[in-house]
């Protein structure tokens, strides 16, 4: 896209039209009909729109069974890791998800990555489920869609090259690169993301963990993918080397055109990289919105203690800001409470809490009202509150 | 210890047991040549005077057991019980028939030890092999794959586990009248593989867990491509020690076997054997059953000390 | 030295001479880890003090000695390879290096206590959380066992452990990640100790639950008016609970300035660096500033300052001349108290 490259570093502008113009955010699904494999990976290729849906998820649900006994094994109950999520991922955006610790946010970049499979629900691709899909056809999704992760010590192979290692989506996929372009391929890549081309025969362990990331981020581009996931890609990294690669992340996305899932707990990155805003909290999606929305005036009570807990490097908001310190813990995802899954921490719960899950929507007291609080929240008691203290 | 072990260069973390200093010294791409973790181990190997040592000996061990007469000329079987009846060592004649003296059958002891290399190296060497093929599939597939095919194979490994090896290795050996150095190095195989067969598992399943290992399956690999470029390179390395320190176990295995009449037998030429052999006049002439023995002993070693300083070079995390 | 006594018991805090000596001051420390690959000189001249009842956050990224300093006050470095070639740490002004291991054993612990980044591998496993909590009663004060455990339950009813009584028998596994971090902390303060070092204390945690431990900390400080020397990468946490903040880079303090000071005006180019590197909640930034390069190798820190080959106005003079800790003053010339920065240029980097 010509005229997004020219504005990078300023990327509020166009695309937020772009992305407002298409909330609220789960649309409908345009279903694919394709049933052989050859339709399937025609339906595949086909572009998509800026600010089209690319990737809707719908009622994902993965429980991990716990069994007992050892020859004899009987599940005596699940892990909750996800139960129940819907968002729709737009092309050329960046949609944010947030949570604590065991939320099921990695469960969910496991699941679009198909590297687990989902207990129930779809996830639409271009219109096409890839939770169904095997083969020749799933082998096209995966070189469409990538991962970036968190831990750049442990995701790069000890014994291969770095050349070896960037170079290997083409040993998978020989149809991207023929065989005599692949080293001049993998160089141009280390060039792209910041790196010396000629450190392609060097070992992951002779590089700082920012670089390992690269080059990491480096392996994700080499099929040319349309979406990439990144779990917290950033959380490993020291603070200053941090933004170099936030900023590295951001001149991709306008140069390949590339739509980001960014999974991260740290509030402040996400808001930071994100158009919009996903919050989980043990397995469901508590409130979505774009940043302005989320950030500015959220409507759930986890969201408002989640972002008044996040230290702001600003020592006079110590006594600006509203605190909302949560008591305990996060409850076991094997026994997750009923109802509003929050309820054991929130201050607002009432009986209504225990008995009724409330439903992902724009809560009524908002409806059709122009508001940025008329964003989707999943709370009977909505209601908007500042606690970010933006000046 | 020595301080170079707690320094090691081929871990994944940069240096010593202490996490921070670790990260104080991050690997500097500023410098150097392309360095594979194999390479760095190579490096911390030559330096390891436990690796010097018994590379040396395993070495001349090889030789002996390859071209034996480099060492001798003279025939080991050939006894000649006029002259030489359990005559004692020679100490001046170096390299002489007559250096370590002869037998009751007066065959010199000094050509039978070289001679005997052989068929110890080569039921060590046979031996470490199969059990590593045979015993490594296993693993990686219980490994690798776990539901029930690891349950179905981690029985079948814990069953022969179970197998006292040399009850085992008796029984069987009994049943062959004809026991030439395969049947023996086979037997000792069809025993032996567990051992590597458990480590090899384990190894796998922590290798399987790695993101690396994700980041391959993402992008769309094959079950051969992430087993042998991913998984393997990186699950092979306590195999190779436990391996190596088996080699050992084995050699010393066969002497046993042979001792006892159930290993190789005569005419093939094996320390075992002549000890068995010697025990007869231990008090009159110890000599004859001191050089095998010792040589037994000291190739034992060798092979026990070359593990422990792969180990050391492989794996610093590990003691 | 020589007036040091050996009390077995808890010895009374010094009244006179008390208010002119800090609590803590750490003097022109150096230490050094002797590696294969050279020697990486890991602190090279820190300076700070700590009184009673204030919090020093000592903030630096991974490799900048800030960890090292905390080992080396509490004596738990690795010797070897660690060395520490030059320098003082003064407790109430005698210096905890060249005490016996006895003597130090008796502030250890007792005096100065630690709390580490991660509360699980730091608790035996295998020992019921009550128990590890009155073996500090039982070995330092002589307790019996129902006392001590009574002492336990003591101890985590103030860290708002809840139902303390009914957990004391239980397991590290057994809790959470934040009740662990409070488990720690309590283990930390069972013996009143003047001096408290938290080593990254709630990195581990979320954020809801780090909010919580912060503030417990916090607020067990102000009650037993204890020194407290937070060390992090956080500057978000730093603003909330420090009263004076170390920036730490290459082994050195490259700024010290008192919190609302330093977020307000940094005087030193890596302190703005860090400032502007990092995404806010409250405002939707433009592209990142990102310091270029990468922290140096601490066996091979760059001549001069440190900092030069990463920093926008490095000239010729930071590439020779090592920056001593200036004392940073306003454009007039008045003092800006408890303000220093190593930078040539720090009068360039505070006011223009």
């Amino acid at each position: 896209m010509a005229e997004s490259t020219s504005e990078s570093g300023k990327k509020s502008g166009k695309k937020d039209e772009a992305v407002a113009a298409a909330t609220p955010n789960v649309t409908e699904v345009v279903h694919t009909d394709a049933s052989t494999t050859a339709e399937v990976e025609a339906v595949l290729d086909a572009p998509v729109e800026r600010g089209e849906p690319i990737l809707q998820v719908r009622n994902l649900v993965k429980h991990f069974p716990l069994t007992q006994g050892i020859l004899f094994r009987r599940q005596v109950g699940a892990v909750k890791a996800v139960d129940g999520i819907s968002f729709d991922l737009y092309q050329g955006e960046t949609l944010g998800i947030v949570g604590e610790s065991g939320c099921g946010k990695s469960t969910v970049a496991k699941l679009l990555m198909t590297l687990e499979t989902a207990t129930s629900g779809e996830v639409f691709y271009k219109g096409q489920d890839i939770t169904k899909l095997s083969g020749r056809a799933l082998k096209a999704v995966r070189r469409n869609i990538q991962m970036v992760f968190q831990d750049p010590y442990t995701s790069l192979n000890p014994r291969m090259t770095v050349g070896d290692i960037i170079g290997e989506p083409y040993e998978i996929h020989p149809e991207v690169a023929p065989k005599g372009d692949r080293r001049r391929k993998v160089q141009e890549l280390l060039d792209v993301v910041g790196l010396n081309p000629e450190y392609i025969n060097r070992y992951p362990h002779q590089f700082s963990g920012g670089q390992r990331q690269r080059i990491g981020i480096a392996r994700g581009l080499a099929l040319n993918p349309e979406i990439i996931i990144c779990d917290e890609p950033v959380s490993a990294l020291d603070v200053s080397v941090q933004a170099q690669v936030i900023n590295l992340m951001g001149k991709l996305q306008d140069e390949f055109n590339l739509s980001y899932l960014f999974i991260a707990h740290d509030l402040s990155i996400v808001r930071h990289i994100s158009d919009r805003v996903g919050v989980m909290y043990l397995g469901k999606m508590a409130e979505i919105g774009t940043d302005t929305e989320i950030y500015e005036h959220p409507t759930h009570p986890y969201t408002q203690a989640l972002l008044s807990a996040v230290p702001v490097p600003d020592p006079d908001a110590r006594e600006r800001r509203e605190r909302i310190i949560l008591t305990g813990d996060v409850p076991s995802p094997a026994n997750p409470p009923s109802g509003c899954r929050f309820r054991t921490r929130c201050w607002k719960a009432e009986d209504r809490c225990a008995e009724e899950v409330p439903l992902l929507a724009i809560p009524e007291v908002f409806a059709g009202k122009k508001t940025p609080a008329a964003h989707e929240s999943a709370c009977h008691f909505a209601e908007e509150k500042d606690v970010v203290g933006v000046a | 210890m020595p301080d170079v072990t707690k320094t090691p260069a081929a871990s994944d973390t940069v240096l010593t047991s202490d996490e921070t200093v670790a990260a104080n010294v991050p690997a500097v791409p500023a410098t150097g040549k392309p360095r594979s973790l194999w390479s760095d181990a190579w490096q911390q190997l030559r330096r390891n005077p436990l690796f010097v040592i018994s590379a040396l000996l395993i070495v001349l061990l090889l030789v002996m057991a390859i071209v034996p007469t480099l060492f001798t000329s003279v025939d080991p079987r050939s006894g000649d019980l006029t002259n030489h009846f359990m005559s004692k060592p020679e100490w001046g004649h170096v390299f002489s028939p007559e250096w370590f003296g002869y037998d009751k059958q007066g065959r010199s002891i000094y050509a039978r030890v070289i001679y005997g290399a052989r068929a110890s190296i080569s039921v060590g060497v046979l031996v470490t092999l199969a059990v590593t093929i045979l015993g490594g599939l296993i693993g990686m597939l219980a490994g690798y794959y776990g539901g029930w095919i690891d349950s179905v194979l981690s029985r079948f490994t814990d069953i022969f586990f179970g197998i006292p090896f040399f009850l085992g290795a008796m029984v069987i050996l009994t049943s062959f009248t004809d026991r030439e150095l395969w049947v023996v190095a086979g037997s000792m195989a069809f025993l032996g593989w567990t051992q590597i067969a458990r480590v090899m598992r384990g190894s796998v399943i922590t290798t399987k867990q790695s993101d690396y290992v994700t980041a391959a399956r993402a992008l769309g690999a094959g079950t051969g491509r992430i087993l042998f470029r991913h998984i393997l390179p990186n699950a092979i390395a306590p195999v190779i020690v436990v391996a190596t320190i088996a080699l050992g176990g084995y050699i010393a295995a066969e002497a046993t076997l042979s001792y006892l009449g159930l290993g190789l037998a005569d005419p093939t030429i094996s320390w075992g054997i002549d000890i068995s052999d010697a025990k007869d006049a231990l008090r009159d002439a110890p000599h004859v059953m001191f050089f095998p023995a010792g040589m037994l002993c000291l190739t034992v070693l060798a092979f026990i000390m070359l593990g422990d300083a792969v180990r050391d070079a492989l794996d610093p995390k590990l003691r | 030295m020589t007036t040091l006594e050996k009390t077995a018991n808890v010895p009374e805090p010094r009244s006179a001479d008390d208010a002119s000596t800090p609590l803590l001051e750490v003097r022109d420390l150096h230490v050094e880890f002797h590696t294969r690959e050279g020697v990486a000189k890991a602190v090279n001249g820190v300076n700070y003090t700590v009184d009673a009842g204030e919090t020093l956050a000592v903030l630096g990224e991974s490799g900048s000695g800030k960890s090292v300093t905390a080992q080396a006050i509490m004596g738990i470095l690795d010797m070897p390879p660690g060395k520490i070639p030059q320098g003082q740490i003064l407790y109430r002004g005698q210096d905890m290096l060249t005490m016996s291991g006895e003597e130090r054993r008796q502030i250890r612990g007792r005096k100065i206590a630690m709390i580490f980044q991660d509360a699980l591998s730091s608790l035996n496993p295998v020992l019921s959380v009550g128990y590890q909590l009155g073996e500090m009663y039982r070995v330092h004060q002589g307790l019996s066992k129902k006392d001590a455990k009574a002492k336990a339950i003591e101890l985590m009813d103030r860290v708002r452990i809840p139902a303390a009584k009914e957990r004391v028998g239980d397991y590290p596994h057994q809790f959470s990640g934040g009740m662990r971090q409070r488990i720690m902390i309590a283990m930390a303060l069972a013996l009143e100790p003047d001096l408290i070092i938290a080593d990254e204390p709630t990195t581990a945690l979320d954020v809801t639950v780090q909010a919580q431990v912060m503030d417990l900390l916090a607020e067990l400080q102000r009650e037993f008016n204890m020194g407290l020397i937070l060390i992090t990468h956080d500057l978000g946490v730093v603003a909330d609970v420090a009263d004076k903040i170390a920036v730490m880079y290459a082994g050195r303090i490259v700024e010290t300035a008192p919190v609302h000071e330093l977020y307000k005006r940094p005087a030193h180019p890596y302190t703005r660096g860090l400032l502007d590197s990092i995404p806010r909640l409250d405002q939707k930034g433009q592209e990142l500033f990102a310091i270029k390069g990468l922290p140096p190798n601490l066996t091979r820190i760059p001549s001069g300052c440190a900092f030069n080959p990463r920093c926008v106005k490095a000239q010729d003079v930071c590439r020779t001349d090592v920056p001593q800790l200036h004392q940073v003053t306003e454009p007039d010339g008045a003092a800006l108290p408890g303000r220093g920065s190593a930078c040539h240029f720090w009068k360039e980097t505070i006011h223009g």
